[in-house]
């Protein structure tokens, strides 16, 4: 996790800008409580722009999917929510990110992440126990309370508790795969964070195992904001409420997810989930 | 490069519009043997009914398979959704082609009540309407279903009216009552298939334009 510091001594850094959209949509979010207001997004790898002008807005406590053909910008996309990119040189961010109405762009960069979790394509425990694992975020935070406690809570709404409460102290690396996956994500919630942004999730498990994950998601709605990035157009079909579709780093369309996928409003998304490119 | 999935979807059109060639076939001798007083055609419809339903059946398999094994979104979707739908019209459709083919077995043994004038027009009216529903499904033709759906109103129009006048001859002679209520089956028959092949229209407006255009009255928000 990156500190203040090295958060300053990042490349990326905000240039503000007026400029009028020329991609996105319409929003289809009805509720009224948003967790996350991105205007006019633009970013870019050195001298290569990845992302357009991109509008977004993502309710609080819903699970808003994002899909599209790789290099899309998506992964890209999920990583300016909670300034991951900056851990790359030479990016440079422009527009605004707004977490419950503030910029984060101005924001420290590691409470921003406190409250905006990630968890990754690959399952990526630290080579410590799986009590340490989830206790990691919590100690580094500097939590003085009962940690026996809060690692239980959050291994259980990470559906893991069952299965490992009677083996804390082994190593994170004898879980499976699946598991390794739900300790990830129970470390991210240990800080209880407001948001989770999972980057393809599932996509090195097995269907039993990414049926957890979504069962999991589903639960999570009521403490928990989510924005997931799937290339699985079944699974952006079940487990999201809205879904957006990039293309070429351009927001193409944005629908409530039932609507994507039956009706789309624009002829590339409907070649896109029917498999006609991509 | 096409997809195995689209080779499929193109086999269940045909599929569909095979059963839709029989049906049509069905309805058109169904009448003739009314008006020609045909028994072998009615019974021609009778014979074929096993055919229809064996269709319906295998359409059926198909559209399940597809669901179940390709997971279709969007157009596809739309498309396997309308086409299920459009197979149990098109049944149904049938059945009525064999009710009219009965109805025509029975008017046959009395002599005929009256000159058919609407009968014939109202026949027209219906089997246009099938067959324009499918030729829309097959262009994907927004405009054409459309059409289907205005003349729907007609077709009841034409019901009403032999309705009407099939009553009169039925208030001034009992003899006619048989063959005229016979009469009446027939054209409510007609009737419903002009209803079907409005179903269908109205699927294949969902199926191209992804718009739910069955009971406007209904808010759907």
């Amino acid at each position: 996790m990156a500190s203040a510091a090295q958060g300053k001594e990042m490349a990326s850094r905000v240039v503000p800008k007026v400029r009028t959209g020329e991609s996105g949509t319409a929003s289809p979010v009805k509720e009224a409580t948003l967790r996350f207001e991105i205007s006019e997004l633009d970013f870019f790898y050195g001298p290569k722009q990845a992302i357009f002008g991109l509008n977004l807005k993502i309710p609080k406590n819903r699970i808003t999917a994002l899909i599209g053909p790789s290099g899309c910008g998506k992964s890209t996309f999920l990583r300016t929510l909670n300034r991951m990119n900056e851990t790359l040189r030479n990016t440079k961010v422009a527009g605004q990110i707004l977490l419950d109405g503030q910029d984060i762009l101005q924001m420290d960069v590691v409470k921003l992440r406190r409250r905006v979790g990630m968890v990754f394509q690959r399952p990526n425990p630290f080579p410590k126990s799986i009590y340490d694992n989830v206790a990691y975020g919590l100690r580094i935070n500097g939590y003085k309370g009962r940690l026996d406690e809060l690692v239980e809570h959050s291994l259980r709404r990470a559906a893991l508790w069952d299965e490992v409460k009677d083996h804390l102290q082994k190593s994170a690396f004898a879980l499976s795969g699946g598991q390794q996956q739900r300790l990830c994500i129970a470390r991210a919630l240990a800080v209880d964070p407001e948001v989770l942004l999972m980057d393809e999730p599932c996509s090195a498990l097995d269907p039993v195992t990414t049926a957890k994950i979504e069962e999991l998601m589903f639960q999570l709605k009521d403490s928990c904001t989510m924005a997931i990035v799937t290339h699985n157009m079944q699974q952006a079909a079940r487990a999201s409420d809205y879904t957006a579709f990039m293309l070429d780093g351009r927001l193409i369309e944005h629908s409530e997810t039932p609507k994507l996928f039956t009706t789309p409003a624009d002829a590339r998304t409907e070649a896109y989930i029917t498999g006609r490119f991509g | 490069m096409e997809r195995h999935f689209e080779r499929d979807l193109e086999e269940l059109k045909q599929r569909l519009l095979w059963m839709g060639s029989l049906v049509e076939r069905a309805v058109h001798q169904a009448v003739h043997a009314v008006l020609d007083a045909d028994e072998q055609l009615a019974e021609a419809v009778l014979s074929e009914e096993d055919a229809i339903n064996e269709m319906q059946i295998e359409i059926d398999e198909r559209i399940q398979r597809l669901l179940a094994l390709q997971a279709p979104m969007a157009a596809d979707l739309r498309f396997l959704l309308a086409a299920s739908r459009i197979n149990g019209d098109l049944e149904r459709i049938g059945d009525q082609a064999v009710n009219i083919a009965q109805s025509a077995m029975r008017i046959l043994r009395h002599p005929q009540v009256k000159p058919y004038v609407d009968l014939p027009r109202m026949s027209d009216l219906a089997e246009g309407m099938v067959r324009d529903s499918l030729n829309s499904l097959v262009r994907g033709d927004q405009e054409l279903a459309q059409s289907v759906l205005q003349r729907d109103d007609q077709v009841d129009r034409l019901r009403d009216q032999m309705f009407r006048e099939l009553l009169t001859y039925m208030m001034e002679n009992s003899s006619v009552v048989f063959s005229a209520f016979e009469l009446v089956l027939v054209a409510k028959n007609l009737e419903r298939i002009g209803d079907h092949a409005t179903n269908i229209a109205e699927d294949v407006i969902y199926f191209v334009a992804g718009r739910d255009i069955r009971h406007p009255a209904l808010d759907r928000r």
